[in-house]
């Protein structure tokens, strides 16, 4: 990949959230991940650029698809790749984050991927590590390569991000991946909107640069993208929605609110799906739906970032 | 207490309970001020004294800390009597008071008898024991208020904790009447509090953390004041951060009740965007608020309306600071720092020095009932000796603290306190 391309310095040690990254920060990353997609389609889809470098998947939180998505990129790029299971460690034993930090450090890796369920952990842990970190989702604060992911899957099927109406709908205030989208569209000059019950609208979301709405029929008012979100099941009895179906009826996405969106409109939803709770499985399955290809996306994207992290790395 | 006569001369007398300044001496003996003002100068006092050229340096009464978290017995770790009195005594605190929130809990006189020896035993400056108003700070029991003040505590706090059934505060309220009880709460609906970690809003949400709303404090001192109203007994409100309680806690004194209110040293001059990216010395209970609620509690501060200031010292260490900002306990060090802080107020001309200075000394000396807190023949002498113009940048290394966990790491302060005095006696400098 490298060889070909203008050779533009990613100017970053780690990635840690979309906040910190520029417009052509992002364009360039976006562009890498393209040629990353070509190779992912080869019958050979081994580079070599990560050879010999160590990459350890450190997630505080379960999570398969991310996980996988990560170990497949970095066994595509030559690195050995490492998952470490949180459950059966001494983080679990009261080790605080730092300790296992300094710890994983003294082992050597070259970058480290961390998931937490804290907002600002994966910032705290990259202060005490000499590698780089990728931040795959830390509490309800940043996803970035969720972010990147997406803006890669909506260019592809519509040429281009800026001047897009993209809503993204459902547990606002407590999603990673709604405030990533929301600063990496802004940055490429999307218009966002944001849609919820108030409930699950966090505070001073009218300050962040979004249009707040309440309702799907006005939330997707002709817009060219409708970004699904998942809504945590311990948050639909009652504590922020009165139960799964009325949340159902007044905010899941089927074939009728769907029609309040642009005709060519195409809905994404980052997984795994509540079917029948915030989308509907005609709408999850149907023609306009982009989930599958974000899968794809996920793996070229988080490609992308490592290459552009390996470029950081020691010789 | 020393015999020998002790003589703080060429200094600037600040009296914060009369509001005056006057250039001249100190001259203590036996414990007490005995004589001060322009007259007392190297010739008048006695000739065995120890004489401290001050060299212009304001002289004021000793600082009084209504909100102090010691940590002994039980989180020795964090904090001893020691080490805790060793940093008020460096910071010109001479009193004290400490919260309950120990291991075990101050809700027994055994406890209360404990803290007092101790603080006799080990402190340099005096350490007086608040206790529980609920027995554990469950909020469910009412803690025996009578025997508690026989023992010795002079105020009933549940520290940390707000007590969230208003049935039991009011009773709370109503049998401590009966004693003249002063009742210090911390004000917050633990509900709406419920899992925020920081002010809510604008912030918050960019930093995908939890937030406690200002509605959390104004509910709850709400409820409080009007049971105050419905049983009028003495209410102080241990520590206010936003705006609108001050409407609140105006009300209540216009309407002549026995209501006073304190803040923080770290309310009047932090705010929520110090938290910047995730720093969890500034993770504070109740949290910092915005700009505007500061700007509101130093204008309170200069007005009278709150009527003390705390230092809210609260030592937590790396197992319990170096930690993801949600996981981190709340609370921050600030006995050392809370008049170099202060002064930060004076040096911006928002507060007069003599203000400033009755806020954390002849305040607190009233509502407690205390001696101290004047520069009055016969009172104690609890005094302290500052430059208020010294610069310096804060170096945690140095604190005397067993915890480090300080919101002014590496901050320019300016003002220092180069003497403090205990009942006559030097404890610092």
């Amino acid at each position: 990949m490298a060889d070909t391309r203008s050779p533009i310095i990613f100017p970053h040690r780690h990635l840690l959230g979309i906040e910190a990254l520029a417009a052509p920060d992002i364009l360039h990353l976006l562009d890498m991940a393209e040629e990353a997609v070509a190779l992912s389609r080869q019958v050979e889809k081994k580079r070599s650029i990560l050879r010999g470098r160590t990459q350890i998947n450190l997630f505080f939180e379960n999570s398969t698809r991310t996980q996988a998505s990560f170990e497949i990129a970095g066994k595509r790029l030559g690195a050995d790749v490492m998952n470490m299971s949180v459950a059966n460690s001494s983080v679990k034993k009261g080790e605080t984050l730092i300790d296992t930090a300094v710890t994983l450090n003294a082992m050597r890796p070259d970058i480290i991927i961390v998931r937490h369920q804290e907002s600002g952990a994966v910032d705290l842990l990259a202060r005490k590590v000499d590698c780089s970190v990728v931040n795959a989702g830390d509490g309800s604060h940043e996803h970035p390569t969720q972010a990147l992911l997406d803006a890669l899957t909506i260019r592809r099927n519509k040429g281009r991000i800026e001047g897009l109406t993209v809503a993204i709908c459902g547990d606002v205030a407590h999603s990673r991946v709604a405030r990533s989208n929301m600063l990496l569209l802004a940055k490429l000059g999307a218009r966002v909107r944001v849609v919820a019950p108030s409930t699950l609208l966090p505070a001073g979301i009218d300050r962040l640069g979004v249009e707040v709405h309440r309702n799907m029929r006005d939330g997707l008012r002709d817009a060219d993208i409708v970004m699904m979100l998942r809504l945590q099941l311990e948050r639909m009895s009652g504590a922020f929605v009165p139960s799964l179906r009325e949340y159902a009826r007044f905010y899941g996405l089927d074939e009728e609110k769907l029609a309040y969106a642009k005709p060519d409109a195409l809905v994404m939803h980052p997984g795994p799906m509540n079917r029948g709770v915030e989308i509907d499985t005609a709408v999850a399955d149907g023609p306009r739906s982009l989930i599958t290809e974000q899968v794809e996306m996920g793996v070229a994207v988080r490609m992308a970032v490592l290459e552009a992290l390996a470029q950081h790395l020691p010789n | 207490m020393t015999n020998r006569p002790l003589a703080l001369l060429n200094a600037r007398l600040i009296d914060p309970a009369a509001g005056t300044e006057t250039r001249g001496g100190l001259l203590i003996m036996n414990g007490v001020i005995a004589d001060l003002g322009g007259a007392v100068t190297r010739d008048s006092v006695p000739a065995e004294a120890e004489i401290i050229d001050c060299a212009g340096d304001m002289v004021a009464p000793g600082l009084i800390d209504m909100r102090a978290f010691v940590g002994e017995p039980g989180a020795e770790h964090r904090e001893t009597m020691a080490s805790a009195s060793a940093a008020a005594a460096a910071g010109g605190v001479t009193t004290m008071v400490a919260m309950p929130d120990t291991h075990p809990v101050v809700d027994d006189p055994a406890v209360v008898d404990f803290i007092k020896r101790r603080a006799r035993d080990t402190a340099r400056v005096r350490v007086l024991p608040s206790a529980a108003i609920t027995k554990g700070l469950h909020g469910k029991e009412i803690a025996e208020i009578g025997l508690l003040l026989e023992s010795g505590a002079v105020a009933f706090t549940d520290g940390l904790h707000s007590i969230r059934n208003a049935q039991v505060m009011r009773r709370a309220m109503t049998y401590g009447r009966d004693f003249d009880a002063l009742i210090m709460h911390f004000a917050q609906d633990e509900d709406l509090a419920g899992s925020g970690v920081m002010n809510a809003g604008e912030f918050a949400t960019r930093l995908g953390l939890g937030g406690i709303p200002v509605e959390a404090e104004t509910i709850a001192l709400d409820r409080d004041l009007r049971l105050v109203n419905m049983i009028k007994g003495r209410y102080h409100a241990s520590l206010v951060s936003a705006a609108p309680s001050l409407e609140i806690i105006a009300r209540a004194k216009d309407a002549g009740l026995k209501v006073t209110c304190a803040t923080s040293i770290n309310h009047l001059t932090l705010n929520e965007n110090d938290i910047g990216a995730y720093r969890s010395f500034f993770k504070l209970s109740p949290p910092l608020r915005q700009e505007t609620d500061r700007i509101a509690m130093v204008e309170a501060l200069a007005s009278g309306l709150i009527d003390v200031i705390v230092s809210d010292h609260n030592p937590q260490d790396v197992e319990t600071k170096r930690l993801p900002f949600g996981e981190a306990a709340p609370g921050a060090i600030g006995l050392e720092t809370i008049l170099s802080a202060g002064l930060r107020l004076v040096h911006a001309g928002q507060v007069n020095l003599p203000r400033l200075l009755h806020a954390l000394s002849t305040r607190p000396a009233e509502i407690l009932g205390l001696p101290q807190g004047r520069l009055q023949k016969g009172a104690p002498a609890d005094v302290i000796r500052f430059d208020p113009e010294e610069p310096y940048v804060l170096d945690p290394a140095l604190l005397h603290s067993r915890s480090r966990n300080t919101p002014f790491d590496g901050a320019r302060m300016e003002g220092k306190v180069k003497l403090t005095v205990v009942a006559g006696e030097v404890v610092w400098g």
